[in-house]
């Protein structure tokens, strides 16, 4: 129990560092995406409007073509140039090519791809451009063929254009990364405060205060609740054991040890050696029931306790009959009534905890020993789904009337006797519910009295 | 005749920009012979209108020379290309009226970028790709003999100029000069330009072709002309030296044209081959700089047309009519080579070239 306390746990980064940090994670990640998408369209958005732009003026410079006297004609409208200078600072390079390849006008170092590309990229003086190549056929009598037109711009305009979108589409996405990220800590806050809440409920409570958190949660952190609610609750259980012990304790030692005490000053004023003798022997005898008592009551709260810790194993019942046996026998060496065992064939198998369970049993037995008659038999069985360990008596056992409350402390109406404190039913009655059962009297066929620890059968070969 | 002078008769007819490549009109260096730095700009501004702008430049570097060289404009474009595809060594800074050779010098990758806060300041059309600059505002003007035009027949835009020359008999027959644009960069470039705005052009050069207008080399020589009386009406000068003119020729009327007038910046680049591009910056700088402007004002290099408080020149009645000449790509076509062919044949079947 000290070595968890002293056990602090280890203080790991905190929610919302883990949430931020996951959120900047797909930030940045979603950012890169984003950039590498707006540069990407960027380009080819800047790309598709210049192009256009290019095809547009060398299909205007194609327009103005003409045959005269058997030759091409170029005359160069200046509405092309106008549409070319909308990209305000690109250089233009331009040629036209009759059908033989040799140069109409134009510059000489532009010359028409091998392919038939409608677009493609040069360079001119230095700088790389962008051309389109455009195809004016002729078929006159005096001239036929195909006139290239190219037309080229160097690519500035178009670049800024990139550069313009792709700015402006990353201060979009920064916007939105900034707005989400106001969503997610909002989000995030939201999402903790069932914690606080619960934090709040917990930290507001009285120190004696062991109820089940009752605040309203969501169903992520209803399990947690359920957990903590069980924690409290077993807390409870046990806190309400240790009290019983106590007040157990105060109630059912004080009279014994108030009576060993006179009985003891008595003895010490006794002159007469028989009656001295007497006197001690009495002493003694009240000694012995004292220790009884104390370790009943010790007994039943280690069983509680157990029984509320303890994890349930798969067991054969007749093992604990047979330790049952051992045990009792041990007590009652003087007595020389033995009980019998009964056992059948097989292994009577049951989720348990042996020592809880052998204790029981021995209380089963000391009550038979002590209130019934022989022969008492220790059997075990199982049927229909139940295990059980019984203990018959022949004599006429507890009145029918008395079987509903036996099993709570102290329930005799005969009150606490000299050889008993009344708890063994109470310690038989926690063990039997600790392990899903319950605590049975019965009368036999036979006319026998019978008490039982009735327990949910496991499986042959489960568990 | 041998085959090596036949070779170079072919050469010299092949490429006549090669032949105008070596050779400067006129050189002038400014500031101290030892300063440490040198500046060798090429321009086809002439150098009494330019020299006290480059003047004013050394005197607040001093630690920079200039070199000017005066150069026409199809020459200084054929030394810019011939530098720039041999990638050989060039001039500093090329400041060049026909601005079209220049944005195709900058368009075929001739030019190193150059930023400052200044050049950042221009307005769109006057800067292109940070590698071409407008310098300047110079109208294209109209420019007529006071002595010899009546007041009643003045012309105040091409409109009235198409009148004066329609009538068969019309004294301005043979009168009319414009620049020979083959020869002249600028003349090109205003004529092209022309062309683009109005149908006028078409009736106009009709009109120049029935009345066998002049087409002549140089804006001082046409300016001259007129002023000696040998032309009465010249069209598409650069105002800027007709307005220097105008201020010692007072019989030189010189009019921005009613129904529009062309505005030029005239233009300058870093070449990719400049030795000394830092203080072609600087100088650079200095011409878009307060004090370089007033400098080019007073040059009559920026004439201020909003404000009309000039007395020389003859101003349209609304600036709308202002057209700015932009920097940018759209004069590549004016230069095509097929285009440029079939607009010169254009001009020459309707020119006596003089």
């Amino acid at each position: 129990m000290s070595s968890r306390a002293d056990r602090r746990p280890a203080l790991r980064l905190s929610l919302t560092a883990r949430l931020a940090g996951a959120l900047a994670l797909i930030f940045a990640l979603g950012g890169i995406a984003v950039g590498v998408a707006a540069l990407a369209y960027g380009r080819s958005a800047a790309q598709q409007s210049y192009d256009r732009l290019l095809i547009g003026a060398a299909t205007q410079i194609a327009d103005a073509l003409s045959v005269r006297g058997g030759e091409v004609v170029v005359d160069l409208p200046v509405s092309a140039f106008e549409l070319l200078s909308l990209a305000p600072d690109d250089r233009i390079v331009y040629a036209i090519h009759d059908p033989a390849g040799r140069l109409l006008t134009g510059y000489d170092t532009l010359r028409p791809p091998p392919s038939q590309a409608t677009f493609f990229n040069a360079t001119f003086r230095g700088e790389p451009v962008r051309v389109a190549h455009v195809r004016r056929p002729f078929a006159e009598r005096s001239f036929s063929g195909v006139v290239e037109v190219l037309v080229g711009q160097t690519t500035r305009a178009r670049a800024r254009l990139a550069n313009q979108i792709t700015r402006n589409a990353l201060i979009a996405a920064g916007i939105a990364g900034l707005v989400m990220s106001g969503l997610a800590v909002f989000a995030v806050r939201s999402a903790l405060q069932p914690l606080r809440r619960i934090e709040r409920d917990i930290a507001g409570r009285p120190p004696h205060d062991l109820t089940p958190v009752t605040v309203a949660v969501p169903r992520e952190i209803a399990s947690l609740v359920a957990a903590l609610n069980r924690f409290v609750a077993r807390l409870d259980r046990q806190v309400g054991v240790m009290r019983n012990l106590i007040a157990d304790a105060s109630h059912q030692l004080r009279t014994p040890i108030a009576a060993v005490r006179a009985q003891a000053e008595l003895a010490a004023d006794e002159t007469d050696p028989e009656r001295l003798r007497a006197a001690v022997a009495r002493i003694h005898r009240r000694s012995v029931t004292l220790g009884r008592l104390a370790d009943q009551l010790l007994s039943h709260a280690l069983i509680i306790h157990r029984a509320d810790s303890a994890a349930l194993a798969r067991i054969d019942l007749r093992t604990v009959a047979i330790r049952t046996l051992e045990q009792t026998d041990h007590d009652l060496l003087g007595d020389g009534i033995r009980p019998h065992l009964d056992l059948p064939e097989d292994p009577v198998w049951a989720e348990g905890d042996p020592l809880s369970l052998v204790e029981a049993s021995k209380n089963l037995v000391l009550n038979a020993l002590r209130h019934g008659q022989p022969p008492v038999t220790l059997t075990v069985r199982v049927a229909a789904g139940t295990a059980c360990i019984a203990v018959r008596d022949a004599g006429p056992g507890m009145p029918a009337a008395q079987w509903a409350d036996a099993g709570a402390r102290f329930a005799r109406s005969r009150g606490v006797s000299a050889d008993s404190a009344g708890l063994g039913l109470a310690i038989v009655q926690a063990v039997a519910t600790a392990h899903k059962g319950r605590l049975a009297f019965r009368r036999t066929a036979g006319g026998t009295f019978e008490a039982a620890i009735d327990l949910p059968a496991a499986d042959r070969g489960g568990a | 005749m041998s085959l090596r002078a036949l070779l170079g008769l072919a050469l010299l007819l092949l490429a006549p920009e090669a032949s105008a490549q070596a050779d400067p009109e006129a050189t002038r260096g400014f500031g101290a012979t030892d300063a440490p730095r040198t500046l060798l700009v090429r321009g086809t501004t002439d150098i009494a209108l330019f020299g006290p702008v480059l003047g004013a430049f050394v005197a607040a570097s001093p630690e920079v020379r200039v070199e000017y060289e005066q150069w026409s404009s199809n020459g200084l474009y054929a030394a810019g290309e011939a530098a720039c595809t041999a990638d050989a060594a060039d001039a500093d800074l090329l400041i060049s009226s026909a601005v079209d050779q220049l944005v195709k010098l900058v368009n075929d990758g001739c030019a190193r970028p150059y930023r400052s806060a200044r050049t950042d300041r221009l307005p769109a059309g006057a800067s292109w790709r940070d590698e071409i600059f407008g310098i300047t505002r110079e109208p294209a003007v109209l420019v007529y003999n006071r002595d010899l035009v009546p007041a009643s027949q003045a012309p105040r835009s091409r409109f009235d100029l198409i009148d004066l020359l329609r009538p068969a008999d019309s004294p301005y027959a043979g009168r009319v000069a414009t620049y020979d644009i083959e020869a002249s960069g600028l003349g090109y470039l205003f004529a092209f330009v022309d062309s683009r705005q109005a149908t006028t052009f078409g009736s106009l050069i009709e009109a120049f072709g029935r009345s066998g207008a002049v087409a002549t080399c140089c804006s001082a020589e046409i300016i001259d002309g007129v002023i000696a009386g040998r032309f009465l009406v010249a069209y598409n000068v650069l105002g800027s030296y007709a307005l220097a003119r105008a201020e010692t020729a007072p019989n030189l009327a010189v009019v921005a044209p009613d129904d529009y007038t062309l505005v030029l910046s005239r233009a300058a680049m870093l070449p990719a081959g400049a030795r000394n591009p830092d203080d072609a910056g600087l100088l650079l700088d200095f011409l878009l700089s307060d004090a370089g402007r007033r400098e080019l004002a007073a040059a009559r290099l920026i004439v201020d047309l909003d404000e009309p408080d000039e007395t020389l020149l003859t101003l349209p009645s609304g600036s709308a009519v202002l057209r700015q000449i932009p920097l940018s790509p759209v004069l590549l076509v004016g230069l095509d080579r097929q285009k440029r062919a079939r607009f010169l044949e254009l001009w020459r079947g309707t020119f006596t070239t003089e």
